[in-house]
C-alpha cells in the first residue's frame, strides 16, 4: 500500500514541539550559552570556549563536593536498601496491621522536603531539640553545627527516615506477588530461611529493587533542600554536596559561566548513570525471556 | 515409609465452628496403606487440598490426629514428616539451573554430592529434562516447569509419601497422558505411597489402585475404580463417576420391587422397607431400550459421542440417559426401557442401601 504523503500532518506535532521547546530545550540552551561565554552584566557576552569546563574539571572544590556526594549516595544506599528489604520482609501480609503499616510507612514520603529539613533542624538542636538535647543530656558531644561527623550523621539519619519507606513499599509490593505455593514448596524442600530469601524472595523483588536503587541514587545524588535547611552545607564545607555548591556559585557568587558548565556536566553524569541502569534492567528482562 | 492414619480428623478455617457447614473437612477416619497409589477425587472446593495440606503438615488440623506408622505427627513440622508434595501450579526456583532445582531438596538434607549427582541424572532421565539440565529454570514453558516440580517431588527416595495436588492442570493433554504413565511406572518401581488429588475422573481411575471420593468435606467412598462404578455408596459418586453419570429415579421400594410413578421395576435383591427419600440408581450402560417392556420412555435427544450414542429422554416422567451400543439403530419403536435388575442400586437420603438375598 502506498503511503499518502501529506506534509501538513507535521503541524499536528507543533504544539508538542512548542511545549518541549519552552519547557526544556530553550532553558537548557540558555545554560549552554552561559557555559561557553563570560558575561559581565548588561547582557554583554564574551566568548570563553571551553574555559569554564576546564576550570570545573580541574577544580579541587568541585572534586571535594563530588567526593562527598558519592560518599553520601553510597552510604544511604547501603543503609536504605537492606533496611527497606528487612522492613518489607517483616511487615504483616494482610489485615488491619498491614494497612496501618502501609499508612505509617507512607507518611514520611508525603512531607515536603524543606519541612523535613526544618523538622530535623529543630529536632537536632542542642538547646531546644528533643534529639539534640537528649543526646547532650546523656553526655554525648553531639552538635551538628560544630562537628562535621554529627552533621553527616544527622543528614544521613534524616534521609534514611525520609526515604527508606520508598524502598520498603516497593519491596513489599514485590513480595506480595509471590504465590503461597512457593513458600509451601520451600517448606516441603526443607529450605532454610536464608534460602527462601535467596532463591524465592530476592529473585521476585529484583525488578522493583532495581527501580528503588535507581530512584534513591538519582534523588540522593541531586539532594539539595534537606541538607541545606539543616546545615547550610557546613560546618565549613563538610556537607556541601554538588547541588549546594552549584547554587552557591550560581546564586551566591553570580558566576554564571562556571556554574553553567558545572550544571551541564552534573546533568550528563546523572543521565549517564540512569542510562546504565536502564540498560542493565532491560538486559535482565531479556535474559528472563530466553 | 509408613502407613498414614487419620484419626477423627476434622478441620475448620473458622475459629469457633458452630455447625457442620463451618467445617472444610468433616470428621473422618482413614488409613492410607504403605505403598498404595491413591487418588483423591472430588469437585473443586470439596476439601481435597485441605486434607492434603494436613497430611503434609502445611496446615494444622483443628481436630483429630495424623499418625505416620505409630507416631503421632499432628504437631510435627513439614520437614520432620519427610513428605514430598507437588502443587497445582509449577514452583521452580527461577535463578537456579534445572539441575540445582532437582538437587535442592537433597542438598538441604546434606546428602553426598556424588549421590546427588547420580540421583538427579536418574530423575532427569525419567522426566525427560536431561537436555536442559544446565540452563536456568527462568523462562521455561509451564510444561517444563511442572516437570521439574514433579522431579523435585520424586527426587528423594526415603519419603513417607508423595502428594500430588492436581499436578497436571497446566500440562497439555498428550503430555498429561505421558506423565501419568510415568508416575504409575515410578510407583511400581519405588513403591512410595502416592496420593493424587484431582477432579478429573479419568486421571483418578487410571492412576490409582484405590480412589477416595470426597463431597462437601466428607469422604463418601473409597474403593477400586470398579467398585465406584458398579456400587456407588453415595449418589454423588454415581453422578460424578461415569460419563454420563448414574441415572437416579425417585421411587418407592417394597422388598424386591421398586415403583416408579406407578410402574414396577424388579430389583436384584430384597430391600425390605426403605425409609427416607428413596431413589434407584442405574448406570446408562445397564439400561436397554425396547419396544414394549419395562418403564415407558420418550426420547428427547440423541448424542453421538463416537464409540457409542447417548440417548437422553424421560423414563416414567423422570430424566434418564441410556447408552446405545455401537451399531444399534435408534428407532421410533423404542418406547420402553428395561433396567438390569442386579445392576440397580437403591439409595435412601443419598446413601446406598445394602440389599438382602432375594
Amino acid at each position: 500500500m502506498d503511503k499518502t504523503l501529506n506534509n501538513k500532518a507535521w503541524f499536528l506535532v507543533l504544539p508538542v514541539l512548542v511545549v518541549v521547546a519552552f519547557s526544556a530545550v530553550i532553558p537548557l540552551m540558555t545554560v549552554v550559552n552561559y557555559s561557553v561565554n563570560d558575561t559581565f552584566g548588561n547582557n554583554d557576552f564574551f566568548w570563553a570556549g571551553l574555559e569554564w569546563f576546564e576550570e570545573a574539571v580541574t577544580s579541587d572544590r568541585i572534586h571535594a563536593a563530588l567526593g562527598r556526594q558519592i560518599l553520601f549516595s553510597a552510604i544511604i544506599l547501603a543503609i536504605e536498601v537492606p533496611l527497606g528489604i528487612y522492613i518489607a520482609l517483616n511487615m504483616p501480609k494482610q489485615g488491619f496491621w498491614s494497612s496501618l503499616c502501609l499508612v505509617l510507612m507512607a507518611l514520611p514520603l508525603l512531607i515536603p522536603f524543606n519541612v523535613v529539613g526544618t523538622i530535623w533542624q529543630i529536632f537536632g538542636r542542642v538547646d531546644i531539640g528533643l534529639l539534640g538535647h537528649t543526646l547532650a543530656a546523656l553526655g554525648l558531644d553531639y552538635n551538628y553545627v560544630r562537628d562535621p561527623f554529627a552533621a553527616w550523621a544527622t543528614i544521613i539519619v534524616m534521609d534514611v527516615w525520609h526515604w527508606t519507606s520508598l524502598v520498603a513499599l516497593l519491596c513489599y509490593a514485590g513480595l506480595q506477588s509471590i504465590p503461597n505455593a512457593f513458600y509451601q514448596a520451600a517448606r516441603i524442600d526443607q529450605a532454610s530461611r536464608w534460602k527462601v530469601f535467596r532463591y524465592i524472595e530476592l529473585p521476585k523483588m529484583q525488578g522493583v529493587l532495581l527501580i528503588a536503587v535507581l530512584l534513591r541514587f538519582m534523588d540522593s545524588f541531586m539532594i539539595y533542600t534537606e541538607p541545606f535547611v539543616v546545615t547550610g552545607g557546613g560546618p565549613g564545607n563538610s556537607t556541601t554536596f554538588l547541588s549546594i555548591d552549584l547554587v552557591k556559585q550560581a546564586v551566591g557568587q553570580f558566576d554564571l559561566g562556571p556554574a553553567a558548565a558545572f550544571s551541564i556536566m552534573y546533568f550528563l553524569v546523572i543521565l549517564l548513570v540512569s542510562w546504565v541502569f536502564y540498560t542493565v534492567m532491560t538486559n535482565l528482562d531479556k535474559a528472563e525471556g530466553q | 515409609m509408613a502407613q498414614i492414619t487419620l484419626k477423627n480428623l476434622a478441620h475448620s478455617y473458622v475459629a469457633n465452628p458452630s455447625g457442620d457447614k463451618d467445617y472444610a473437612l468433616k470428621e473422618l477416619n482413614h488409613v492410607w496403606q504403605d505403598g498404595g497409589a491413591y487418588a483423591l477425587l472430588g469437585a473443586s472446593g470439596c476439601g481435597k487440598t485441605t486434607l492434603l495440606n494436613i497430611i503434609s503438615g502445611l496446615l494444622r488440623p483443628s481436630h483429630g490426629q495424623v499418625l505416620f506408622g505409630d507416631r503421632d505427627v499432628t504437631q510435627a513440622e513439614t520437614a520432620e514428616r519427610n513428605i514430598a508434595q507437588v502443587f497445582q501450579f509449577p514452583v521452580v526456583y527461577d535463578t537456579m539451573t534445572v539441575r540445582d532445582n532437582l538437587a535442592f531438596p537433597l542438598r538441604n538434607r546434606g546428602m553426598e554430592a556424588s549421590y546427588i549427582k547420580a540421583r538427579v541424572d536418574q530423575i532427569a532421565a525419567m522426566i525427560g529434562v536431561e537436555a536442559m539440565l544446565d540452563r536456568k529454570a527462568r523462562g521455561l514453558t509451564a510444561d517444563a516447569k511442572q516437570k521439574i516440580s514433579l522431579g523435585r517431588g520424586m527426587v528423594r527416595e526415603d519419603v513417607n509419601a508423595i502428594l500430588f495436588d492436581e499436578p497436571l492442570t497446566v500440562i497439555d493433554p498428550l503430555m498429561k497422558w505421558e506423565l501419568r504413565t510415568q508416575l504409575k511406572q515410578l510407583h511400581r518401581e519405588f513403591r512410595h505411597t502416592m496420593i493424587y488429588v484431582t477432579h478429573d475422573q479419568t486421571e483418578a481411575l487410571t492412576f490409582a489402585d484405590k480412589v477416595v471420593v470426597m463431597h462437601e468435606g466428607r469422604v463418601v467412598q473409597m474403593g477400586t475404580p470398579e467398585e465406584l462404578f458398579e456400587t456407588p455408596a453415595h449418589t454423588f459418586v454415581g453422578y460424578f463417576i461415569g460419563s454420563p453419570g448414574m441415572n437416579l429415579l425417585n421411587a418407592e421400594v417394597r422388598g424386591t420391587k421398586a415403583i416408579v410413578n406407578g410402574a414396577e421395576v424388579a430389583l436384584g435383591a430384597d430391600y425390605g422397607m426403605v425409609s427416607g427419600r428413596t431413589q434407584i440408581g442405574i448406570r446408562p450402560d445397564y439400561a436397554v431400550l425396547n419396544a414394549g417392556s419395562g418403564l415407558p420412555f420418550s426420547v428427547t435427544r440423541v448424542e453421538d459421542v463416537g464409540r457409542h450414542r447417548i440417548v437422553r429422554g424421560q423414563a416414567a416422567g423422570q430424566p434418564m440417559n441410556v447408552i446405545l451400543p455401537e451399531g444399534t439403530p435408534v428407532s421410533a419403536e423404542m418406547t420402553h426401557v428395561t433396567l438390569t435388575p442386579d445392576r440397580i442400586n437403591v439409595y435412601a437420603d443419598d446413601w446406598r442401601v445394602q440389599g438382602g438375598t432375594a
